[in-house]
Protein backbone atom coordinates (compact mmCIF):
# COMPACT_ATOMS: atom_id res chain seq x y z
CA UNK A 1 0.00 0.00 0.00
CA UNK A 2 2.93 2.05 0.76
CA UNK A 3 4.34 1.58 -2.40
CA UNK A 4 1.34 2.47 -4.07
CA UNK A 5 0.98 5.64 -2.75
CA UNK A 6 4.86 6.53 -3.42
CA UNK A 7 4.38 5.48 -7.13
CA UNK A 8 1.21 7.83 -7.18
CA UNK A 9 3.26 10.84 -5.73
CA UNK A 10 6.11 10.43 -8.33
CA UNK A 11 3.47 9.90 -10.86
CA UNK A 12 2.12 13.17 -10.10
CA UNK A 13 5.40 14.45 -10.30
CA UNK A 14 5.68 13.78 -13.26
CA UNK A 15 2.75 14.70 -14.37
CA UNK A 16 3.65 18.04 -13.30
CA UNK A 17 6.88 18.61 -14.51
CA UNK A 18 5.26 17.89 -18.01
CA UNK A 19 2.41 20.69 -17.56
CA UNK A 20 5.53 23.04 -16.23
CA UNK A 21 7.63 22.48 -19.33
CA UNK A 22 4.40 23.08 -21.80
CA UNK A 23 3.87 26.38 -19.43
CA UNK A 24 7.38 27.21 -20.61
CA UNK A 25 7.04 26.66 -24.04
CA UNK A 26 4.02 28.81 -24.56
CA UNK A 27 5.40 31.35 -22.41
CA UNK A 28 8.50 32.08 -25.06
CA UNK A 29 6.30 31.60 -27.81
CA UNK A 30 4.36 34.40 -26.42
CA UNK A 31 8.19 36.53 -26.12
CA UNK A 32 9.18 35.86 -29.50
CA UNK A 33 5.52 37.07 -30.44
CA UNK A 34 5.17 40.23 -28.31
CA UNK A 35 9.19 40.84 -29.22
CA UNK A 36 8.49 41.16 -33.21
CA UNK A 37 5.35 43.13 -32.88
CA UNK A 38 6.70 45.57 -30.51
CA UNK A 39 10.34 45.81 -32.00
CA UNK A 40 8.06 46.09 -35.10
CA UNK A 41 6.19 48.95 -33.82
CA UNK A 42 8.99 50.51 -32.31
CA UNK A 43 11.56 50.47 -35.01
CA UNK A 44 8.94 52.09 -37.29
CA UNK A 45 8.15 55.04 -34.60
CA UNK A 46 11.71 55.83 -34.49
CA UNK A 47 12.17 55.83 -38.29
CA UNK A 48 14.84 53.09 -37.54
CA UNK A 49 12.91 51.45 -40.59
CA UNK A 50 11.28 53.02 -43.15
CA UNK A 51 8.03 53.39 -42.02
CA UNK A 52 6.30 54.04 -45.38
CA UNK A 53 7.81 50.77 -46.73
CA UNK A 54 6.98 48.66 -43.94
CA UNK A 55 4.39 50.24 -42.35
CA UNK A 56 3.66 49.29 -38.26
CA UNK A 57 1.57 47.10 -36.41
CA UNK A 58 -0.59 49.82 -35.50
CA UNK A 59 -1.26 51.25 -38.70
CA UNK A 60 -2.06 47.76 -39.84
CA UNK A 61 -4.53 47.33 -37.15
CA UNK A 62 -6.13 50.50 -37.57
CA UNK A 63 -6.45 49.43 -41.50
CA UNK A 64 -7.89 46.37 -40.60
CA UNK A 65 -10.35 47.96 -38.47
CA UNK A 66 -11.80 50.09 -41.07
CA UNK A 67 -11.88 47.61 -43.64
CA UNK A 68 -13.68 44.90 -40.92
CA UNK A 69 -16.41 48.00 -40.76
CA UNK A 70 -17.08 48.80 -44.25
CA UNK A 71 -17.19 44.81 -44.84
CA UNK A 72 -14.42 44.82 -47.99
CA UNK A 73 -12.09 42.70 -45.96
CA UNK A 74 -14.28 39.53 -45.72
CA UNK A 75 -15.44 40.29 -49.51
CA UNK A 76 -11.74 39.96 -50.31
CA UNK A 77 -10.90 37.62 -48.05
CA UNK A 78 -14.04 35.22 -48.93
CA UNK A 79 -12.98 35.31 -52.20
CA UNK A 80 -9.05 34.34 -52.39
CA UNK A 81 -10.24 31.46 -49.59
CA UNK A 82 -13.00 29.99 -51.83
CA UNK A 83 -10.84 29.42 -54.86
CA UNK A 84 -7.82 28.54 -52.45
CA UNK A 85 -10.18 25.81 -51.13
CA UNK A 86 -11.71 24.76 -54.51
CA UNK A 87 -8.16 24.79 -56.12
CA UNK A 88 -6.52 22.58 -53.21
CA UNK A 89 -9.88 20.40 -52.68
CA UNK A 90 -9.67 20.20 -57.26
CA UNK A 91 -5.60 19.44 -56.80
CA UNK A 92 -5.86 16.50 -54.59
CA UNK A 93 -9.10 15.25 -55.95
CA UNK A 94 -7.74 15.33 -59.55
CA UNK A 95 -4.18 13.76 -58.18
CA UNK A 96 -5.61 10.93 -56.81
CA UNK A 97 -7.93 9.88 -60.16
CA UNK A 98 -5.23 10.78 -62.29
CA UNK A 99 -2.92 7.88 -59.83
CA UNK A 100 -5.75 5.52 -59.83
CA UNK A 101 -5.68 5.50 -63.47
CA UNK A 102 -1.76 5.22 -63.47
CA UNK A 103 -2.09 2.27 -61.27
CA UNK A 104 -5.22 0.73 -63.17
CA UNK A 105 -2.84 0.67 -65.73
CA UNK A 106 0.83 -0.19 -66.00
CA UNK A 107 1.56 0.12 -69.24
CA UNK A 108 -0.22 3.68 -69.03
CA UNK A 109 2.08 4.28 -66.62
CA UNK A 110 4.98 3.21 -68.26
CA UNK A 111 3.84 5.36 -71.27
CA UNK A 112 3.14 8.71 -69.49
CA UNK A 113 6.26 8.48 -66.90
CA UNK A 114 8.27 10.84 -68.83
CA UNK A 115 5.75 13.62 -69.42
CA UNK A 116 4.93 13.22 -65.52
CA UNK A 117 8.57 14.36 -64.98
CA UNK A 118 8.15 17.04 -67.17
CA UNK A 119 5.35 18.56 -65.86
CA UNK A 120 6.61 18.04 -62.82
CA UNK A 121 9.49 19.91 -62.83
CA UNK A 122 8.07 22.80 -64.70
CA UNK A 123 6.83 25.62 -62.47
CA UNK A 124 3.22 25.35 -62.79
CA UNK A 125 2.79 29.56 -62.14
CA UNK A 126 4.58 30.25 -65.57
CA UNK A 127 1.50 28.44 -67.36
CA UNK A 128 -0.66 31.66 -65.89
CA UNK A 129 -0.65 33.45 -68.91
CA UNK A 130 -1.39 30.58 -70.74
CA UNK A 131 -4.53 29.79 -68.50
CA UNK A 132 -5.91 33.48 -68.43
CA UNK A 133 -5.88 33.64 -72.12
CA UNK A 134 -7.73 30.36 -72.30
CA UNK A 135 -10.24 30.52 -69.43
CA UNK A 136 -10.45 34.40 -69.21
CA UNK A 137 -9.32 36.51 -66.42
CA UNK A 138 -11.42 35.29 -63.99
CA UNK A 139 -12.54 33.34 -60.84
CA UNK A 140 -12.48 30.34 -62.87
CA UNK A 141 -8.69 30.82 -64.25
CA UNK A 142 -7.36 31.43 -60.55
CA UNK A 143 -8.82 28.80 -59.44
CA UNK A 144 -6.99 26.29 -62.46
CA UNK A 145 -3.71 27.80 -60.63
CA UNK A 146 -4.31 26.84 -57.79
CA UNK A 147 -5.35 23.21 -59.04
CA UNK A 148 -2.70 22.98 -61.59
CA UNK A 149 0.18 23.70 -59.25
CA UNK A 150 -0.87 20.76 -56.52
CA UNK A 151 -1.82 17.99 -59.15
CA UNK A 152 0.51 16.83 -60.55
CA UNK A 153 3.20 16.08 -57.17
CA UNK A 154 -0.35 15.08 -55.79
CA UNK A 155 -0.45 12.22 -58.69
CA UNK A 156 3.11 11.56 -58.19
CA UNK A 157 3.36 10.51 -54.66
CA UNK A 158 0.00 9.01 -54.49
CA UNK A 159 0.59 6.97 -57.01
CA UNK A 160 3.92 6.04 -55.67
CA UNK A 161 1.66 4.92 -52.20
CA UNK A 162 -0.44 2.65 -54.27
CA UNK A 163 2.49 0.80 -55.76
CA UNK A 164 4.29 0.14 -51.83
CA UNK A 165 0.75 -0.76 -50.47
CA UNK A 166 1.76 -4.63 -49.44
CA UNK A 167 1.56 -7.39 -52.13
CA UNK A 168 0.05 -9.92 -49.46
CA UNK A 169 -3.10 -7.97 -48.47
CA UNK A 170 -3.76 -8.17 -52.11
CA UNK A 171 -3.01 -11.57 -52.20
CA UNK A 172 -5.60 -12.10 -49.17
CA UNK A 173 -8.17 -10.26 -51.64
CA UNK A 174 -7.00 -12.12 -54.33
CA UNK A 175 -7.38 -15.67 -53.08
CA UNK A 176 -11.32 -14.67 -52.11
CA UNK A 177 -11.23 -13.77 -55.84
CA UNK A 178 -11.54 -10.29 -55.63
CA UNK A 179 -11.44 -8.06 -58.78
CA UNK A 180 -9.02 -5.30 -59.42
CA UNK A 181 -11.53 -2.64 -58.72
CA UNK A 182 -12.59 -4.34 -55.14
CA UNK A 183 -8.65 -4.60 -54.75
CA UNK A 184 -8.31 -1.12 -55.18
CA UNK A 185 -11.24 0.11 -52.97
CA UNK A 186 -10.76 -2.47 -50.03
CA UNK A 187 -6.79 -2.45 -50.04
CA UNK A 188 -5.03 0.31 -52.21
CA UNK A 189 -7.02 3.13 -51.38
CA UNK A 190 -7.47 3.30 -47.73
CA UNK A 191 -4.30 1.60 -46.98
CA UNK A 192 -2.80 5.60 -48.61
CA UNK A 193 -5.05 7.09 -46.64
CA UNK A 194 -2.17 8.09 -44.98
CA UNK A 195 -0.13 9.57 -47.66
CA UNK A 196 -2.79 11.09 -49.26
CA UNK A 197 -3.81 13.31 -46.21
CA UNK A 198 0.17 14.38 -45.90
CA UNK A 199 -0.29 15.38 -49.84
CA UNK A 200 -3.35 17.27 -48.71
CA UNK A 201 -0.88 19.06 -46.45
CA UNK A 202 1.95 20.23 -48.98
CA UNK A 203 -1.22 21.24 -51.45
CA UNK A 204 -2.27 23.62 -48.83
CA UNK A 205 0.67 25.55 -49.26
CA UNK A 206 0.64 25.37 -53.00
CA UNK A 207 -2.34 26.19 -53.40
CA UNK A 208 -2.09 29.66 -51.74
CA UNK A 209 1.40 29.98 -54.25
CA UNK A 210 -1.22 28.95 -57.18
CA UNK A 211 -3.84 31.37 -56.31
CA UNK A 212 -1.92 34.65 -55.11
CA UNK A 213 0.24 34.57 -58.29
CA UNK A 214 -3.34 34.33 -60.15
CA UNK A 215 -4.57 36.89 -58.42
CA UNK A 216 -1.92 38.79 -59.04
CA UNK A 217 -1.79 38.42 -62.88
CA UNK A 218 -5.49 38.82 -63.09
CA UNK A 219 -8.20 39.90 -60.14
CA UNK A 220 -9.62 42.66 -59.28
CA UNK A 221 -10.72 41.65 -55.77
CA UNK A 222 -8.70 39.18 -53.16
CA UNK A 223 -6.07 39.11 -50.66
CA UNK A 224 -3.55 38.62 -53.72
CA UNK A 225 -5.40 41.67 -55.21
CA UNK A 226 -4.80 43.72 -52.23
CA UNK A 227 -1.29 42.84 -52.19
CA UNK A 228 -0.24 43.83 -55.65
CA UNK A 229 -2.89 47.33 -55.19
CA UNK A 230 -1.37 48.34 -52.51
CA UNK A 231 2.24 48.18 -54.14
CA UNK A 232 1.31 49.88 -57.12
CA UNK A 233 -0.26 52.98 -54.95
CA UNK A 234 2.45 52.07 -52.73
CA UNK A 235 0.45 51.77 -49.60
CA UNK A 236 2.30 49.16 -47.63
CA UNK A 237 -0.02 48.85 -44.63
CA UNK A 238 -2.18 47.66 -47.26
CA UNK A 239 0.13 44.65 -48.06
CA UNK A 240 1.09 44.10 -44.56
CA UNK A 241 -2.39 43.45 -43.43
CA UNK A 242 -3.01 41.23 -46.63
CA UNK A 243 -0.26 39.30 -45.20
CA UNK A 244 -1.08 38.96 -42.12
CA UNK A 245 -4.29 38.02 -43.16
CA UNK A 246 -3.11 35.13 -45.45
CA UNK A 247 -0.66 33.44 -42.23
CA UNK A 248 -3.20 33.61 -40.50
CA UNK A 249 -5.65 31.70 -43.10
CA UNK A 250 -3.33 28.98 -44.48
CA UNK A 251 -2.19 28.25 -40.55
CA UNK A 252 -6.20 27.53 -39.81
CA UNK A 253 -6.35 25.29 -43.12
CA UNK A 254 -3.39 23.49 -42.16
CA UNK A 255 -4.93 23.29 -38.76
CA UNK A 256 -8.31 21.80 -40.21
CA UNK A 257 -5.92 19.29 -41.77
CA UNK A 258 -4.32 18.05 -39.21
CA UNK A 259 -7.46 17.61 -37.62
CA UNK A 260 -9.00 15.58 -40.36
CA UNK A 261 -6.04 13.46 -40.06
CA UNK A 262 -6.41 12.62 -36.24
CA UNK A 263 -10.09 11.67 -37.43
CA UNK A 264 -9.67 9.61 -40.73
CA UNK A 265 -6.42 7.81 -39.50
CA UNK A 266 -6.49 6.39 -35.78
CA UNK A 267 -6.50 3.10 -36.86
CA UNK A 268 -3.29 3.04 -38.81
CA UNK B 1 -12.39 -40.49 -56.59
CA UNK B 2 -9.05 -38.14 -55.77
CA UNK B 3 -10.32 -34.94 -54.32
CA UNK B 4 -6.77 -32.89 -55.21
CA UNK B 5 -4.87 -33.66 -58.30
CA UNK B 6 -1.43 -32.02 -58.74
CA UNK B 7 -0.44 -33.31 -62.43
CA UNK B 8 2.84 -32.62 -63.83
CA UNK B 9 3.43 -28.85 -62.73
CA UNK B 10 6.74 -27.59 -63.57
CA UNK B 11 6.82 -23.76 -63.04
CA UNK B 12 9.45 -21.02 -64.48
CA UNK B 13 9.83 -17.55 -63.50
CA UNK B 14 11.76 -15.14 -65.87
CA UNK B 15 13.25 -12.36 -65.78
CA UNK B 16 14.99 -10.01 -67.71
CA UNK B 17 18.43 -11.52 -67.02
CA UNK B 18 17.75 -15.30 -66.70
CA UNK B 19 14.44 -18.06 -66.63
CA UNK B 20 14.37 -19.69 -63.29
CA UNK B 21 12.74 -22.87 -62.45
CA UNK B 22 11.07 -22.95 -59.53
CA UNK B 23 9.28 -26.61 -59.66
CA UNK B 24 9.71 -29.25 -61.60
CA UNK B 25 7.49 -32.19 -62.51
CA UNK B 26 5.52 -32.22 -59.23
CA UNK B 27 2.46 -34.57 -59.07
CA UNK B 28 0.54 -35.42 -56.34
CA UNK B 29 -2.68 -36.67 -54.75
CA UNK B 30 -5.14 -35.73 -51.83
CA UNK B 31 -7.86 -37.70 -50.50
CA UNK B 32 -10.88 -35.72 -48.98
CA UNK B 33 -10.61 -34.58 -45.53
CA UNK B 34 -6.30 -35.39 -45.35
CA UNK B 35 -3.86 -33.50 -43.82
CA UNK B 36 -0.53 -33.10 -45.73
CA UNK B 37 2.18 -31.14 -45.02
CA UNK B 38 5.03 -29.37 -47.97
CA UNK B 39 8.18 -29.54 -45.76
CA UNK B 40 11.59 -28.22 -47.25
CA UNK B 41 14.64 -25.69 -46.51
CA UNK B 42 13.38 -21.82 -48.15
CA UNK B 43 13.81 -21.46 -51.85
CA UNK B 44 12.27 -24.80 -53.03
CA UNK B 45 9.24 -23.52 -54.30
CA UNK B 46 6.90 -24.69 -51.74
CA UNK B 47 4.89 -21.15 -51.83
CA UNK B 48 5.15 -21.27 -55.40
CA UNK B 49 3.43 -24.70 -55.55
CA UNK B 50 1.24 -23.52 -53.03
CA UNK B 51 -0.25 -20.40 -55.07
CA UNK B 52 -0.07 -22.43 -58.14
CA UNK B 53 -2.68 -24.97 -56.80
CA UNK B 54 -4.68 -21.71 -54.88
CA UNK B 55 -5.36 -20.81 -58.42
CA UNK B 56 -3.30 -17.21 -57.63
CA UNK B 57 -1.49 -17.99 -60.83
CA UNK B 58 -1.54 -20.21 -63.69
CA UNK B 59 1.87 -22.83 -63.82
CA UNK B 60 4.04 -22.94 -67.31
CA UNK B 61 2.96 -26.53 -67.99
CA UNK B 62 0.67 -29.18 -65.86
CA UNK B 63 -2.76 -28.81 -64.18
CA UNK B 64 -4.44 -28.91 -60.96
CA UNK B 65 -7.64 -30.49 -60.43
CA UNK B 66 -9.95 -29.60 -57.50
CA UNK B 67 -12.67 -32.75 -57.37
CA UNK B 68 -12.09 -32.83 -61.58
CA UNK B 69 -12.59 -29.16 -62.27
CA UNK B 70 -9.29 -26.73 -62.69
CA UNK B 71 -9.06 -24.72 -59.75
CA UNK B 72 -8.52 -21.35 -61.74
CA UNK B 73 -11.99 -21.37 -62.42
CA UNK B 74 -13.16 -21.90 -58.45
CA UNK B 75 -11.50 -19.51 -56.52
CA UNK B 76 -13.71 -19.73 -53.42
CA UNK B 77 -13.26 -23.19 -53.16
CA UNK B 78 -10.18 -22.30 -51.71
CA UNK B 79 -9.07 -21.00 -48.66
CA UNK B 80 -5.52 -19.76 -47.91
CA UNK B 81 -3.54 -18.14 -44.69
CA UNK B 82 -0.25 -16.25 -45.03
CA UNK B 83 2.59 -16.00 -42.69
CA UNK B 84 1.63 -13.34 -40.81
CA UNK B 85 -2.37 -12.86 -40.44
CA UNK B 86 -2.27 -9.75 -42.48
CA UNK B 87 -5.57 -8.92 -41.06
CA UNK B 88 -6.59 -5.19 -42.71
CA UNK B 89 -5.98 -2.60 -39.82
CA UNK B 90 -8.57 0.21 -40.53
CA UNK B 91 -11.45 -2.73 -40.93
CA UNK B 92 -12.68 -3.97 -37.69
CA UNK B 93 -12.34 -7.89 -36.45
CA UNK B 94 -15.93 -7.89 -37.37
CA UNK B 95 -15.48 -6.54 -41.64
CA UNK B 96 -11.87 -8.28 -41.67
CA UNK B 97 -14.15 -12.00 -40.80
CA UNK B 98 -16.58 -11.28 -43.21
CA UNK B 99 -13.85 -9.60 -46.18
CA UNK B 100 -14.01 -12.77 -47.66
CA UNK B 101 -17.67 -12.89 -47.72
CA UNK B 102 -17.71 -9.53 -49.00
CA UNK B 103 -15.34 -9.99 -52.01
CA UNK B 104 -17.10 -12.91 -53.38
CA UNK B 105 -20.84 -11.18 -52.89
CA UNK B 106 -22.07 -14.06 -50.60
CA UNK B 107 -22.72 -12.21 -47.44
CA UNK B 108 -25.82 -12.17 -45.93
CA UNK B 109 -27.54 -12.94 -42.15
CA UNK B 110 -26.88 -16.76 -41.67
CA UNK B 111 -23.10 -16.91 -43.39
CA UNK B 112 -22.74 -13.57 -40.52
CA UNK B 113 -24.04 -15.56 -37.91
CA UNK B 114 -21.57 -18.41 -39.36
CA UNK B 115 -18.62 -16.92 -39.20
CA UNK B 116 -19.26 -14.99 -36.11
CA UNK B 117 -20.16 -18.24 -34.11
CA UNK B 118 -16.13 -19.31 -35.69
CA UNK B 119 -15.38 -16.79 -33.98
CA UNK B 120 -16.56 -17.69 -30.03
CA UNK B 121 -15.25 -21.53 -31.27
CA UNK B 122 -11.84 -19.79 -31.59
CA UNK B 123 -11.91 -18.26 -28.16
CA UNK B 124 -12.90 -14.78 -29.04
CA UNK B 125 -15.59 -13.36 -27.96
CA UNK B 126 -16.44 -9.48 -27.48
CA UNK B 127 -13.36 -8.64 -29.65
CA UNK B 128 -16.04 -7.73 -32.89
CA UNK B 129 -15.85 -4.45 -32.79
CA UNK B 130 -12.20 -3.47 -31.98
CA UNK B 131 -9.33 -3.15 -34.31
CA UNK B 132 -6.63 -5.92 -35.33
CA UNK B 133 -3.52 -3.76 -33.23
CA UNK B 134 -5.63 -4.05 -30.20
CA UNK B 135 -5.19 -7.90 -30.02
CA UNK B 136 -1.68 -10.15 -29.52
CA UNK B 137 -0.25 -12.05 -32.09
CA UNK B 138 -1.96 -15.64 -31.12
CA UNK B 139 -5.36 -13.67 -31.64
CA UNK B 140 -4.76 -12.25 -34.97
CA UNK B 141 -4.03 -15.33 -36.48
CA UNK B 142 -6.88 -16.93 -35.03
CA UNK B 143 -9.03 -14.04 -36.16
CA UNK B 144 -6.98 -14.94 -39.70
CA UNK B 145 -8.24 -18.31 -39.05
CA UNK B 146 -11.93 -17.24 -39.07
CA UNK B 147 -11.84 -15.09 -42.38
CA UNK B 148 -10.39 -17.97 -43.99
CA UNK B 149 -12.72 -20.45 -43.04
CA UNK B 150 -16.13 -18.14 -43.13
CA UNK B 151 -16.31 -18.75 -46.76
CA UNK B 152 -16.03 -22.41 -45.82
CA UNK B 153 -14.04 -23.71 -48.48
CA UNK B 154 -13.51 -27.10 -49.59
CA UNK B 155 -9.62 -26.77 -49.28
CA UNK B 156 -7.11 -24.98 -47.31
CA UNK B 157 -3.99 -23.83 -47.69
CA UNK B 158 -1.65 -23.13 -44.80
CA UNK B 159 1.81 -21.33 -45.48
CA UNK B 160 3.43 -21.05 -42.76
CA UNK B 161 1.11 -19.74 -40.50
CA UNK B 162 2.44 -20.20 -37.03
CA UNK B 163 5.84 -19.31 -38.35
CA UNK B 164 6.11 -15.60 -36.89
CA UNK B 165 4.40 -16.90 -33.46
CA UNK B 166 5.94 -17.03 -30.28
CA UNK B 167 6.40 -20.57 -29.00
CA UNK B 168 4.00 -21.45 -26.54
CA UNK B 169 1.67 -19.26 -28.94
CA UNK B 170 2.48 -21.37 -31.80
CA UNK B 171 1.80 -24.75 -29.85
CA UNK B 172 -2.07 -23.43 -29.03
CA UNK B 173 -2.90 -22.67 -32.14
CA UNK B 174 -1.40 -26.14 -33.66
CA UNK B 175 -4.03 -27.66 -31.62
CA UNK B 176 -6.92 -25.65 -32.34
CA UNK B 177 -5.98 -25.79 -36.37
CA UNK B 178 -6.14 -29.39 -36.17
CA UNK B 179 -8.88 -30.05 -34.10
CA UNK B 180 -11.12 -27.44 -36.25
CA UNK B 181 -10.23 -28.65 -39.15
CA UNK B 182 -10.86 -32.39 -38.00
CA UNK B 183 -13.96 -31.35 -36.54
CA UNK B 184 -15.10 -29.95 -40.16
CA UNK B 185 -13.58 -32.94 -41.90
CA UNK B 186 -11.36 -29.70 -44.29
CA UNK B 187 -8.93 -30.93 -46.43
CA UNK B 188 -5.73 -28.83 -45.49
CA UNK B 189 -2.07 -28.14 -47.07
CA UNK B 190 0.40 -26.92 -44.55
CA UNK B 191 3.71 -25.39 -45.85
CA UNK B 192 6.25 -25.16 -43.17
CA UNK B 193 10.62 -25.76 -42.94
CA UNK B 194 9.65 -27.03 -39.19
CA UNK B 195 10.12 -30.99 -39.22
CA UNK B 196 8.15 -31.22 -36.08
CA UNK B 197 4.93 -29.15 -36.82
CA UNK B 198 5.16 -31.34 -40.20
CA UNK B 199 4.88 -34.15 -38.22
CA UNK B 200 2.58 -32.77 -35.17
CA UNK B 201 0.22 -31.68 -38.01
CA UNK B 202 -0.02 -34.08 -40.74
CA UNK B 203 -1.22 -37.17 -42.10
CA UNK B 204 1.62 -37.28 -44.76
CA UNK B 205 4.99 -35.29 -45.66
CA UNK B 206 6.35 -34.16 -49.32
CA UNK B 207 9.91 -33.15 -48.34
CA UNK B 208 10.84 -30.66 -51.08
CA UNK B 209 14.17 -30.59 -52.94
CA UNK B 210 15.60 -27.09 -54.03
CA UNK B 211 16.58 -26.02 -57.15
CA UNK B 212 14.65 -26.93 -59.12
CA UNK B 213 11.87 -27.83 -56.58
CA UNK B 214 11.13 -30.98 -56.69
CA UNK B 215 9.33 -33.73 -54.65
CA UNK B 216 12.02 -35.63 -52.90
CA UNK B 217 10.31 -38.13 -51.00
CA UNK B 218 7.45 -38.94 -49.17
CA UNK B 219 6.60 -39.77 -45.86
CA UNK B 220 3.70 -41.31 -44.22
CA UNK B 221 2.94 -40.53 -40.34
CA UNK B 222 1.67 -43.46 -38.56
CA UNK B 223 -2.00 -44.57 -37.73
CA UNK B 224 -0.97 -43.85 -33.91
CA UNK B 225 0.41 -40.25 -34.34
CA UNK B 226 -2.33 -39.13 -36.64
CA UNK B 227 -4.93 -39.49 -34.21
CA UNK B 228 -3.39 -37.47 -31.22
CA UNK B 229 -3.50 -33.70 -31.37
CA UNK B 230 -0.12 -31.81 -32.58
CA UNK B 231 1.23 -30.88 -29.02
CA UNK B 232 0.78 -34.90 -28.22
CA UNK B 233 2.20 -35.88 -30.94
CA UNK B 234 5.21 -33.72 -30.37
CA UNK B 235 5.30 -35.85 -26.97
CA UNK B 236 5.00 -39.25 -28.59
CA UNK B 237 7.50 -41.73 -28.06
CA UNK B 238 7.36 -42.80 -31.58
CA UNK B 239 8.29 -38.78 -32.75
CA UNK B 240 12.08 -38.63 -31.98
CA UNK B 241 12.52 -41.73 -34.55
CA UNK B 242 10.46 -39.90 -37.34
CA UNK B 243 11.72 -36.69 -36.92
CA UNK B 244 15.80 -38.15 -37.32
CA UNK B 245 14.58 -40.25 -40.87
CA UNK B 246 13.23 -36.89 -41.70
CA UNK B 247 16.12 -34.88 -40.20
CA UNK B 248 18.79 -37.40 -41.84
CA UNK B 249 17.31 -37.12 -45.49
CA UNK B 250 17.06 -33.28 -44.98
CA UNK B 251 20.76 -33.10 -44.02
CA UNK B 252 21.89 -35.36 -47.33
CA UNK B 253 19.94 -32.82 -49.31
CA UNK B 254 22.10 -30.05 -47.79
CA UNK B 255 25.33 -31.85 -48.37
CA UNK B 256 24.37 -32.70 -52.05
CA UNK B 257 23.53 -29.07 -52.28
CA UNK B 258 27.47 -27.98 -50.53
CA UNK B 259 28.71 -30.66 -53.16
CA UNK B 260 27.47 -29.00 -56.42
CA UNK B 261 28.38 -25.47 -55.54
CA UNK B 262 31.76 -26.23 -55.12
CA UNK B 263 33.64 -26.21 -58.33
Amino acid sequence: MDHKSHTKALHNAYIRSLKKEKYWVRFYQLVIFLIFFSGWEIASRNKWIDPLIFSSPSKVWELFLIKVQDGTLFFDLGFTLSETILGFILGTLLGTILAAILWWSPFLSKILDPYLVILNSMPKVALGPILIVALGPSFTSIVAMGTIISVIITTIVVYTSFREVDPNYIKVLQTFGGTRFQIFKEAILPSSFPVIISTLKVNVGLSWVGVIVGEFLVASKGLGYMIIYGFQVFNFTLVMLSLLVIAVLATIMYQAVEFLEKKLIKNN
Amino acid sequence: MTFLKVQDIHHTYFTKSNAVTALSNISLQVNEGEFISFLGPSGCGKTTLLSIIAGLFQPTEGRVELEGKQVATLKSEIGYMLQQDYLFPWKTIEENILLGLKINHHLDEEKKAYAKDLLMQMGLSDVESLYPKQLSGGMRQRVALVRTLATEPKLLMLDEPFSALDYQTKLHLENLVSDTLKSFGKTAILVTHDIGEAIAMSDRIYLFAPSPGKIHKVFEIPEELRECSPFDTRNHPMNAEIFQTIWKEMESLGSQESHKSTP
